[in-house]
């Protein structure tokens, strides 16, 4: 991509680019990328319905929804995304936190939706790890 | 007892609305109440009334183990606000008329006996929907029987009520367009004229995780920031609960037809099992003192067994 056209999709799309210059610094300063959780969206379920990870190891949770645009909300890290049906959204954050924390379909799907959450179980680091 | 004179409600008033159906009353405390009652305005008020908040009918919910009693429970409801010696000037309905249904036809069927048992209130009614009848047809069957308005305003002795709908949208939004028409609509009130505002989910995120929380919500509060009386009723969570954003006070209502775990009790929201020992527990309706000048009063009333 030349400059120019870098400098007219940044206008565009700045997420994009934040996502961009955030994982290039990412690559200079760290050898492991992300660990990658698949996780399944489908009335009215997460699957799997809890996920563990660890704190301060950056997480790429690719959530794929099956049958309606539901949407995935885990507040306690200020993530949430609207999914789109027959496609991964990839949601990269590093839990800064230990404990469980509830996400939940934010998109009302029907009638299984008020039960239609998961548990993110985030452990502490192993001591000297 | 205390917590009830202190919002507004004096002992005498109590024990008229314990005496509704045997009805337990109660009114939860609430940080800084106090104050915000004590404050007047200068507007031309003639508020010297109650109105009635019903919320979370879910009309064909049937759950026994929760609700054994789920045909009977919002006509218990209806014939206490009936009862009423002091007669309401309107009982405003907050949504979740009818439990959610994947089946459009049950949904209608669902809305139309939900309608025919609300006329038997003897005093005028107003209706919202709530995502269980409007998130899965963006309103469409709601409208076929409660008209095309689900966001509007309306004028009653001198307070302003605004409704607003943050649940047709399935992501549990009010949207540009109604927040723009918010905004134009709040352009023509003074900043001492007393506001009411009803939703159906909290404008506030009380709980995200729990899908308690209107998206684009916190820009309709900023937008009520200015009024220096504002008062938020909602339902949505099954639970009276009461919180401040500022100065504007917004209190939930329970349910008619099954109460959900507080927000910490439980790590999911939970519909809390029928228990023998406390019948009707946690379900109930709320009455309103208007309040004048001041800040409305409101009590909650649970349903009981007689
Ligand atoms: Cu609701
Ligand atoms: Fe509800």
């Amino acid at each position: 991509m030349n400059r120019r056209s870098f400098l007219s999709r940044a206008a565009l799309t700045p997420v994009a680019v934040g996502a961009w210059v955030g994982g290039a610094a990412y690559q200079a300063t760290s050898q492991t990328a992300p660990r990658r959780i698949a996780i399944k969206a489908s009335k009215f379920e997460f699957s799997p319905a809890e996920v563990s990870v660890e704190r301060g190891s950056p997480v790429t949770l690719v959530i794929t929804a099956t049958d309606y645009a539901h949407g995935f909300n885990l507040s306690d890290f200020n993530v949430r995304r609207d999914l789109i049906p027959g496609k991964d959204v990839e949601l990269t954050f590093t839990p800064d936190k230990a404990g469980r924390f509830v996400f939940a379909c934010d998109n009302f799907c029907g009638d299984g939706h008020d039960d239609m959450s998961g548990v993110l179980i985030v452990r502490e680091a192993p001591a000297g790890a | 007892m205390n917590d009830i004179t202190e919002h507004g409600y004096s002992r005498r008033d109590f024990v008229k609305l314990a005496a509704v159906g045997g009805g337990v009353v109660f009114a939860s405390a609430l940080p800084g109440c106090a104050g915000i009652q004590q404050s007047t305005s200068g507007g031309a008020v003639n508020a010297d009334f109650n109105f009635v908040q019903l919320s979370d009918i879910h009309w064909g919910y049937n759950n026994a183990s929760v609700n054994p009693d789920f045909t009977g429970t919002l006509l218990k409801a209806i014939a206490a606000v009936n009862s009423l010696a002091n007669k309401p000037d309107f009982v405003m309905f907050t949504g979740d008329l009818t439990h959610t249904t994947d089946d459009p036809k049950v949904r209608r069927m669902r809305l139309k006996e939900f309608r025919e048992m609300a006329s038997g209130i003897n005093v005028p009614v107003r209706y919202m929907p709530g995502e269980h009848d409007a998130a899965l047809d963006r309103g469409e069957a709601y409208q076929e029987f409660f008209g095309s308005a689900m966001h509007y305003t309306f004028d009653h002795k001198g307070i302003h009520f605004i409704v607003l709908d943050n649940t047709s949208d399935p992501a549990a939004i009010l949207g540009d367009a109604q927040l723009q028409w918010l905004k134009t609509d709040l352009t023509a009130q003074k900043p001492e004229q007393p506001i009411v505002v009803f939703t159906h989910r909290p404008l506030f995120a009380l709980a995200p995780q729990w899908d308690w929380a209107t998206r684009d919500g916190g820009q309709a509060i900023n937008l009520l920031m200015p009024f220096k009386n504002v008062t938020v009723f909602y339902g949505h969570i099954h639970n009276a609960h009461h919180h401040m954003t500022g100065h504007i006070g917004h209190h939930a209502a329970m349910s008619t037809m099954f109460p959900i775990s507080p927000f910490g009790s439980m790590e999911k929201k939970t519909q809390l099992l029928w228990n023998a020992e406390k019948p009707y527990d946690g379900m109930g309706w709320r009455s309103i003192d208007a309040g004048g000048a001041a800040a409305p009063k409101w009590v909650d009333i649970a349903l009981t067994k007689s």
